[in-house]
């Protein structure tokens, strides 16, 4: 499986993202297990909203943190997020 | 409490909520004591939340509904909806029985997240010996309700000589089923699996035959199901690191309020373990001398102490140690070091002659009739 530039992303039905006040971290919670996620992992999957595309992620991160030059590492982590089912893309 | 204060302690991330020792299912290889039968009493509906919410104050997210079986108990879609107003993850833990659409949908709407469903087979006739209940058409209709009403779903099979020469139709059935996740667990030896370990031990060329069919599954399904193997410790030479460490990770409540740092740890003598009754989540996991038992290295005999590896596997498993050993704090005799390993080897060959013998004994099925029979006599035979 592998990221499809032209179609929306959206974050799995079957996963949580949830910020956990003990860890002062977000996480991923799927069956019996959790993934702790650094700040900007968490900061990518939540614009995986299934309204947005990945390049629209790219320059709504860009934007948001005034830099330029973040597609490769982003998706470089939609992809891993896609292997391990995070998000989707139909 | 024993004077203890351990505030170095990592804080518990998954709480097992063991809600009743009742099952209608008879599985041999059962994790609850042999003795359940006298642990009959169980916590109540205001007890059961006062634990949630003191757990999840401490940094506890995951939560598993276990039992016995946890749909006995009427209170559950109550105890679900105030998981998840703490913001726990919930895993109801069932084999099924008596779980109607209705239940899945009510589960739902309370915030329940993930069903995991056991089976024991994949055939009518092994799953309903196993089970000594006739369940194996009932949990496939779960099963696909479960997937219709858009939980992910884990699908867990106990392996054992009775059924690992179906691996292969076992996949296949989790895949037709729509099974997210399949957990493979080879069966662990402690409460009635240990009674029953000649009966339910494959041979390592069982072993070997059925994990190579897991793996090769494995990358046919890799983008639709998950296959979790769990490996059967007594063929490995290094012990598994139990609990992830003891009093690191794992808190379960058993039926009756009892705070365990393992759900067998029931098994093992003197610990003490404290009751939510007395103390709180934070005092229990803290203070309990049960919980501080074998935290750090302190406990450790030789092989493990001077051992370059005791920070991977923290000396194995305790109820292991113990059940095998007689001694919780030796090292774990599924590692080759230990100067007991051989009564792994002794296990693996009795094993071997019970499976050509050509009159094994019965299984000794997990019911109440032999539970009191066990307290009664202290030895079931």
């Amino acid at each position: 499986m592998t990221l499809n530039p032209d179609l929306i992303v959206r974050f799995s039905a079957i996963h949580r993202l949830q910020w956990e006040e003990a860890q002062q971290k977000d996480v991923i919670l799927y069956p019996e297990g959790m993934v702790e996620l650094n700040q900007s992992s968490a900061e990518i999957l939540k614009l995986c909203d299934g309204s947005r595309k990945p390049e629209i992620i790219v320059a709504d991160l860009e934007q948001k943190f005034s830099t330029s030059g973040l597609q490769k590492d982003i998706f470089n982590f939609l992809e891993i997020a896609l292997k391990n089912g995070w998000i989707e893309q139909h | 409490m024993a004077g203890l204060n351990n505030t170095k302690a990592t804080p518990p991330r998954w709480l097992l909520a063991e809600l009743s020792y009742k099952c209608p299912l008879q599985c041999p290889y059962c994790s609850n004591p042999l003795d359940y039968a006298k642990h009959n009493s169980e916590i109540s509906t205001a007890d059961w939340k006062r634990v949630l919410s003191q757990a999840r104050k401490m940094g506890a997210v995951q939560l598993g509904f276990s039992g016995g079986e946890p749909l006995t108990r009427q209170d559950l879609p109550e105890l679900v909806c105030h998981a998840r107003q703490l913001g726990y993850y919930s895993n109801l833990i069932t084999s099924g029985y008596g779980l109607s659409e209705d239940k899945i949908i009510q589960l739902k709407e309370a915030g329940l997240d993930h069903i995991q469903l056991s089976i024991q087979a994949s055939s009518q006739e092994l799953n309903d010996y196993i089970a000594a209940t006739e369940s194996y058409e009932n949990k496939k209709i779960v099963a696909r309700l479960i997937k219709k009403h858009g939980y992910p779903m884990v699908l867990c099979v106990v392996i054992h000589r009775k059924n690992i020469h179906q691996m292969e139709q076992i996949l296949g059935m989790a895949e037709e089923l729509g099974a997210d996740y399949v957990e493979l667990a080879n069966t662990q030896y402690y409460g009635w699996a240990h009674k029953n370990r000649d009966l339910l031990m494959p041979t390592k060329e069982q072993y070997e035959k059925a994990e190579a069919i897991a793996q090769a599954y494995k990358e046919k399904v890799a983008d639709k199901m998950k296959i979790y193997y769990v490996i059967p410790d007594f063929h490995e030479d290094r012990p598994k690191p139990c609990m992830n460490g003891w009093g690191t990770t794992f808190l379960t409540i058993a039926p009756d309020g009892v705070a365990l740092p393992c759900h067998s740890a029931r098994e093992l003598p003197a610990l003490d373990c404290p009751n939510v009754n007395d103390f709180s989540i934070e005092q229990i996991w803290n203070e309990s001398k049960a919980f501080n038992f074998f935290r750090g290295d302190d406990w450790m005999k030789e092989p493990c102490r001077s051992c370059d590896e005791k920070d991977k596997d923290f000396g194995g498993c305790h109820c292991q140690a113990y059940l095998l050993t007689g001694d919780m704090r030796n090292a774990d005799p599924v590692c080759s070091k230990s100067p007991d390993h051989h009564v792994i080897e002794a296990a693996i060959t009795s094993a071997q002659v019970s499976a050509l013998s050509a009159d094994e004994k019965p299984l000794l099925f997990r019911n109440s009739k032999n539970s009191r029979k066990y307290i009664e006599n202290n030895e079931l035979q």
